[in-house]
């Protein structure tokens, strides 16, 4: 347990107190002013921004994904599909960043390889701007690491569904809408919701990606926190950037609660 | 005592019982303050001139002393460092080591305040104004023989900074992909539809903070009140033509930035790099001259004080000022020397030519710029 502690403590608890502290700290003297800086229309729109940003993929990737892992759930346990697909997806749910977000630029970018391809054959795909905003490109990029992250949090849930639920149901005459309604769906219900909560936060934290993307007006929470390090012309905001991360400790935290409820009701009927 | 405090304890901690392993627990910067001790009586610690330590030759011997120099946040490929890096080590036989060439100046303020006292701290800063203004406390005043010759209203009157170089906001383009802009207002046409890019978030990167201003006042607005530049950018963004992808040489020579607003030091350089490749040329607007320096200063808590004061001396010698001429930079004794028959004719003669008088914005214009952009920028181009 004490590497555990000491990891936790170096890499966690000084790191979560220093932003803690920082977001009530001015100068070296208390404030509640770095907190009251979050009601600048700025930084709302950038949490509405990150907000809305994370939620449309988490959604999104956890339909997508979801109806993926049924597919996959499906198929034999051996079958090279399977293995292949679910090794695939593990590859795909780290493969986010700074390399992601090149395979995109070097795609349909200004000169990227797709472009200048469609260019060749007489169509004219633009300047590929969308690429660079964060409701577009960025939202497609984001589901590139979302679905196959869903595929793997939520294949075990889907594997969890036993036939001979589904030969009852049929014994006691239920049709497949029934067993769907009435047995799959509520006993899915809460990894469903727990894996979309984990895709938010997920989404709601990643920084690489974004930074590599998006180089302008800092729209999201991550960014915006990254230009009050970084910035050489306003300068002395870095306690406001902590706030801003304190904000998004909260809103990690709720997700995270209301995952850790649904998943102890989940695992009820799970459990191996 | 705050987390803060605690953290770098312990992390001094660890340092020094990692060194007790190898040698005692002492500041590594040990022999810098025998050798910087001249026989003027004063340590090159506190020299504020060549003459405290006793003239010239003894400030060369106690820098050649030391034999080290740290330098921060200096690409090679910005106004001709890579060269004068060089020159220096060869005149002198210091060995400089540069760290961290594409740090940004907030970078080199915190790598100094992270390493204080250690031997790789840096000796000497190259600052945006911005960030020099907020840290002068870091700085030890040194006036170097030239000192006099640097206008008035470029350095601080007791030398705790200098500017250095510096240069006007243009506009580089690739003349083979676009038509030649001669106005800000012509970067709004068809032709530059996705092909405008600004060197990095103005909230961010003191150059491309430069080019709101520029544009600000081409429009008819002031460096001071630039919301015509903001509200410019808000217009290419709605015709489509902003690009909102970072330059860097790699992304002009591939293609991806055919328009570039940067310093024209910048600019042109790219386009010497570029030669035979690529036909990229630089547009100072005629009704927007808007110029930045870049200021210099040495750290007060250098671990080699001698070479990096001898550093001063050689960056505002003929030679060193002629070396930034030649990246197409405009080093701050320009004027004099041009007088004075010692410039390069050759490389002052490339420099972009400039029809109007230049604006240099003051900190309390900057300071009203900012405090307008961090409120509206997201907004314009988000």
């Amino acid at each position: 347990m004490v590497p555990f502690f000491a990891y936790a403590t170096v890499f966690l608890i000084i790191p979560t107190l220093v932003v803690v502290v920082g977001a009530f700290l001015s100068g070296g003297r208390p404030t509640l002013g770095n907190v009251r800086a979050l009601t600048e229309p700025a930084v709302i729109a950038a949490t509405q921004h990150s907000i809305i940003l994370s939620a449309v993929t988490a959604l999104a990737g956890a339909v997508i994904g979801g109806l993926l892992a049924y597919a996959v759930a499906t198929a034999h346990v051996d079958s090279v599909l399977r293995r292949f697909v679910a090794s695939l997806c593990g590859v795909l749910a780290q493969f986010g960043g700074v390399a992601l977000a090149f395979a995109f630029l070097a795609s349909f970018g200004a000169s990227g390889f797709l472009t200048t391809w469609l260019a060749k054959a007489g169509v004219d795909a633009g300047p590929g701007l969308w690429l660079y905003e964060w409701d577009k490109g960025l939202m497609l990029v984001y589901l590139y690491f979302q679905i196959p992250l869903m595929l793997i949090v939520f294949l075990p849930a889907v594997e969890g569904l036993r036939p001979q639920w589904r030969e009852a149901t049929e014994t006691l005459g239920g049709s497949t809408w029934v067993y769907w309604r009435r047995v799959a769906a509520p006993i899915l219900f809460p990894s469903f919701v727990g894996a979309t909560l984990l895709l938010f936060t997920n989404a709601f934290s990643a920084y690489a990606t974004a930074a590599a993307l998006v180089s302008q007006g800092s729209p999201l929470l991550p960014l915006a926190i990254g230009n009050t390090l970084t910035s050489e012309v306003i300068l002395g905001q870095e306690n406001i950037g902590k706030a801003m991360a304190l904000e998004m400790v909260a809103v990690v935290a709720v997700a995270m609660t209301l995952y850790a409820v649904l998943d102890r009701r989940a695992s009820k009927w799970l459990a191996p | 005592m705050s987390p803060r405090s605690l953290r770098r304890v312990s992390a001094t901690a660890l340092a020094c019982v990692a060194a007790t392993v190898i040698a005692a627990c002492s500041p590594p910067t040990e022999d810098s303050g025998s050798s910087g001790t001249g026989s003027g009586g004063t340590s090159a610690a506190s020299a504020t001139s060549a003459e405290d330590l006793g003239g010239m030759d003894k400030l060369v011997e106690a820098a050649k002393k030391e034999g080290q120099l740290n330098v921060i946040a200096l690409p090679p490929d910005w106004a001709n460092y890579g060269e004068i890096i060089k020159a220096f080590q060869s005149k002198y036989g210091i060995t400089i080591t540069s760290d961290q060439p594409d740090a940004s100046s907030a970078d080199e303020i915190s790598t100094a305040q992270r390493l204080k006292g250690q031997s790789k701290a840096p000796d000497v800063f190259d600052l945006g104004a911005s960030v020099a203004a907020a840290n002068t406390a870091m700085f030890a005043p040194y006036k170097v023989a030239t000192f006099d010759e640097v206008p008035e209203d470029l350095k601080d009157p007791n030398g705790t900074w200098v500017n250095d170089y510096g240069g006007y906001m243009s506009i580089g383009y690739d003349a083979g992909k676009v038509p030649a802009p001669t106005s800000v207002a012509d970067l709004l046409k068809p032709a530059y539809k996705g092909k405008v890019a600004l060197n990095g978030d103005p909230t961010k990167a003191g150059a491309a903070f430069a080019g709101v201003q520029m544009v600000s006042v081409a429009q008819g607005g002031t460096v001071e009140d630039i919301t015509k530049g903001v509200d410019f950018f808000k217009q290419l963004k709605d015709a489509g033509n902003f690009l909102p992808v970072d330059p860097t040489p790699a992304t002009i020579e591939s293609g991806q930035t055919p328009v570039v607003f940067d310093w024209d030091y910048l600019n042109v350089a790219q386009g010497a790099k570029l030669k035979g490749k690529m036909d990229w040329k630089t547009y100072v607007p005629d009704n927007a001259v808007v110029g930045g320096y870049y200021v210099q200063a040495v750290n007060k808590d250098a671990p080699h004080p001698a070479a990096a004061r001898l550093w001063q001396e050689f960056l505002y010698s003929d030679e060193g000022q002629n070396l930034w001429l030649k990246g197409g930079a405009r080093p701050v004794r320009l004027e004099a020397m041009t007088k004075a028959g010692t410039a390069d004719a050759a490389a002052a003669g490339a420099l972009p030519k400039v029809a109007s008088e230049p604006v240099i914005p003051t900190e309390e214009q900057n300071a009203k710029a900012k405090d307008y952009l961090a409120k509206n920028w997201a907004n314009a181009v988000g």
